[in-house]
């Protein structure tokens, strides 16, 4: 086939390779982007992060305090890093404007601010001013540079999305959605699985006919109706129409038909002989049940765990209409929603938080792949 | 007080879940455990008289599969056949769904602009994403099973899966982002600008930005393709192939004619799968555009109905119309369903 030459082996490798590439780099890129500092994102793209990088950054003097007059002038020392520092100033100029074009001054030269005052920024960033009068106003001594980085990374940003962006308690909130939502379904949907593929009786093939309809029935049919009962049902009681019970039972609803159309289909794969002997030795079908058919299908339980998981944690629109928002209450989903609308721009705390948002399924994905894909393709090879 | 860093109320949060968990399940275990024994208490077996007896245990195998049933019935009752119902109803009802409308809320619905730029979009979606995941997870499937470190590979391709769509959303907005200057920060830009063009912004150009959208999709569900194809593949007899080969067939005309015609079943299971996700596709398009610069889908069109617009009425007539697009690929698949229980 294709893969017989040498040439053609080697196209094989290289075309997975770029796919693979295409594929992780977007992830890649915020992951790397979360650990690095705020200025240098907007700086420069995150696949030059393990090098030094230029960026531009004003400097205004905060040590004017300690001016003296030599020969006549007025003199300030200082430095714009931090001793120790790795940076290098490449230019300096008064304004970002000459910064850009040719008004600039290498290091070690003088450049000209404002009102007489002039300043020569060694390339180490210790700087020297020097005025005719003294200065009062910091601001007039203000210049722009631009320096040459190492590059820094941090956890600033996790600190910074977990206390102050609310990530931290919308974590929670998403867990608190979706760990129960993830178990409740499944011990009414086993049970129900099991009257379907092993017990007799009129109008099984119809209810089965019916659950694999509802298996692609949008989720966007039942919002109207169900927000107003729960309204209704709030109104009555005097409670919250918008409640944790609210969503779980919601979850449950929704991911009921896959539960019980994967586990049918598990179980009915089952052999028949088992059943059959218990059967003969009295045993009743609720013993049956849990004695045989629930252990047997653990495999089966934990790949539909998988995916309710991964669909109530990644879910956006049932959060929002049926929880809605709230310290207590907004979703990671909802909350990062919420910051690309008011944080546009900040990427730091945009990769972060998404980063946040991704790595629990993500985790639960890698660990448990096995049984994800398994539920996969029971789920679709089969039976739809 | 704090516990582990996290507040009293983050703690009674946390309590408050484990406790419903626990709860939820003793809820559950004791229905089921309860309606048993209450079944088998009332229609007892050990009564005197054969004939009672066999009347008895006929009358608990004809009850115990609804008791079984029960719960699950009822929720999807609640959750969606009532809804399906009412949402058919609230179609023909006014905003708050008080008062009879007929047709008005269609007649609206369907002179809106946004709503057909939705459907066009809808349809651009459901032609591009199913077909790009198809294609690109079969090419994965079949080069990626020819090299040793393909699981690995496959893994990785399969990975955005578990994302959700807004994250999946921050993550290209990333590399579609695009700053005014020389420096771009987004990736696509910086490879534009490497290759000597002119960087821009992808999200707001009409028209193309849909297709900018749809690649996230196709990002994530790939894999999905990928797996399902990989699987179907692994099933095909070796003999066919060797047969090809000794005929001298090359690599594509085994792949095409060969490979392909005996997989064609799961390929269209695929292609409807991700058929019916693209059309009930929201959270990236809410996320990325919410339907400016001419992105609008349905599911988001119903959407601001539901909450911006707040109009029971029109909500309910988008919703029908995504249920609508979906009818043809649910009675497929229920027929598909019966014969696979028909032959098996």
């Amino acid at each position: 086939m294709m893969g017989n030459s040498t040439f053609g082996r080697l196209a094989v490798h290289f075309t997975v390779l770029l796919l693979v590439i295409i594929w992780s780099l977007p992830t890649v890129g915020i992951l790397v982007s979360s650990f690095r500092d705020k200025a240098q994102i907007s700086s420069s793209g995150w696949w030059t992060a393990p090098f030094r990088s230029s960026r531009n950054a004003r400097h205004v003097p905060t040590n004017l305090t300690g001016q003296k007059l030599v020969d006549g002038k007025w003199v300030t020392e200082g430095r714009i890093f931090l001793e120790g520092s790795q940076s290098v100033v490449e230019s300096f100029a008064s304004t970002g404007k000459k910064l850009e074009s040719d008004g600039t001054s290498e290091a070690g030269e003088t450049a000209k601010l404002r009102k007489g005052i002039s300043v020569i920024v060694q390339s180490d960033g210790t700087y020297r001013l020097e005025s005719e009068t003294e200065i009062t106003r910091a601001r007039d001594a203000r210049f722009v540079y631009r320096a040459n980085e190492p590059p820094i990374f941090t956890l600033d940003n996790y600190k910074r999305v977990f206390t102050r962006d609310g990530i931290g308690q919308a974590f929670l909130n998403s867990a608190v959605v979706t760990i129960p939502a993830t178990f409740i379904p499944i011990l009414i949907a086993a049970f129900a699985a099991y009257a379907l593929a092993w017990m007799r009786y009129p109008g099984r093939a119809l209810i089965t006919a019916t659950i694999v309809g509802l298996l692609v029935v949008p989720l966007q049919l039942s919002l109207i109706p169900l927000l107003s009962l729960y309204n209704d049902i709030g109104n009555v009681f005097g409670i919250d129409a918008k409640s944790y019970w609210g969503i779980w039972m919601a979850h449950t609803g929704f991911g009921l038909p896959l539960a019980i159309y994967l586990l049918r289909n598990y179980m009915a794969g089952l052999p028949g002989e088992i059943m059959e002997s218990a059967r003969i030795d009295g045993a009743t079908h609720f013993q049956i049940f849990y004695k045989i058919v629930l252990p047997l299908s653990l495999p089966a339980l934990a790949s539909f765990a998988i995916f309710q998981f991964l669909w109530v944690w990644n879910d956006l629109l049932v959060a929002k209409v049926f929880l809605g928002d709230g310290e207590t209450k907004t979703v990671l989903t909802s909350a990062l929603k919420d910051l690309l609308g008011t944080r546009g721009g900040d990427w730091e705390i945009l990769a972060t938080s998404a980063f946040i948002t991704i790595i629990v399924p993500l985790t639960v994905f890698l660990s448990l792949q096995r049984y994800f894909v398994r539920g996969l393709l029971a789920g679709s090879v089969k039976g739809g | 007080m704090e516990l582990f860093g996290l507040s009293q109320a983050a703690w009674g949060q946390i309590g408050f879940a484990s406790i419903s968990i626990v709860a939820g399940i003793v809820v559950c275990i004791g229905y089921f455990w309860g309606a048993n024994v209450i079944l088998d208490k009332a229609l007892p077996s050990d009564v005197t008289g054969n004939q009672l007896n066999v009347h008895n245990e006929n009358r608990r195998s004809a009850i115990r599969p609804w008791l079984f049933l029960f719960p699950a019935l009822l929720f999807l009752g609640l959750f969606l056949f009532y809804p399906l119902v009412m949402t058919i109803l609230n179609s023909f009802l006014d905003k708050n769904s008080e008062s009879f409308v007929g047709l008005n809320n269609w007649a609206f619905v369907f002179s809106q602009a946004a709503f057909w730029e939705a459907v066009r979009n809808n349809l651009m979606w459901i032609i591009v994403v199913p077909a790009a995941c198809t294609f690109l997870g079969l090419i994965i499937a079949v080069l990626a099973d020819r090299i040793w470190w393909g699981t690995f590979a496959k893994t990785l391709i399969f990975l955005p899966m578990a994302i959700s769509f807004v994250g999946a959303s921050v993550i290209w907005k990333f590399i579609y982002e695009f700053q005014s200057g020389d420096t771009q920060i987004g990736l696509l830009n910086a490879v534009v600008q490497f290759f000597g063009g002119d960087p821009t912004s992808y999200i707001d150009m009409p028209f193309w930005n849909n297709f900018f959208l749809m690649i996230i999709l196709i990002w994530i569900q790939t894999g999905f393709a990928m797996v399902i194809l990989s699987a179907a593949l692994r099933g095909i007899p070796e003999e066919t192939i060797e047969a090809a080969t000794l005929d001298g067939a090359n690599g594509f005309q085994i792949f095409w004619k060969i490979m392909v015609p005996q997989i064609m079943g799961t390929v269209m299971v695929v292609w409807t799968t991700i058929t019916i996700l693209v059309l009930k596709v929201f959270d990236i398009v809410f996320t990325m555009t919410d339907g400016q610069w001419d992105t609008q889908v349905l599911a988001n069109y119903m959407f601001f109905w539901l909450v911006r617009g707040d109009h029971d009425g029109y909500s309910s007539v988008v919703a029908l119309t995504i249920m609508i697009a979906v009818l043809p690929i649910m009675i497929w698949n229920i027929r598909q369903a019966s014969q696979d229980k028909g032959t098996g």
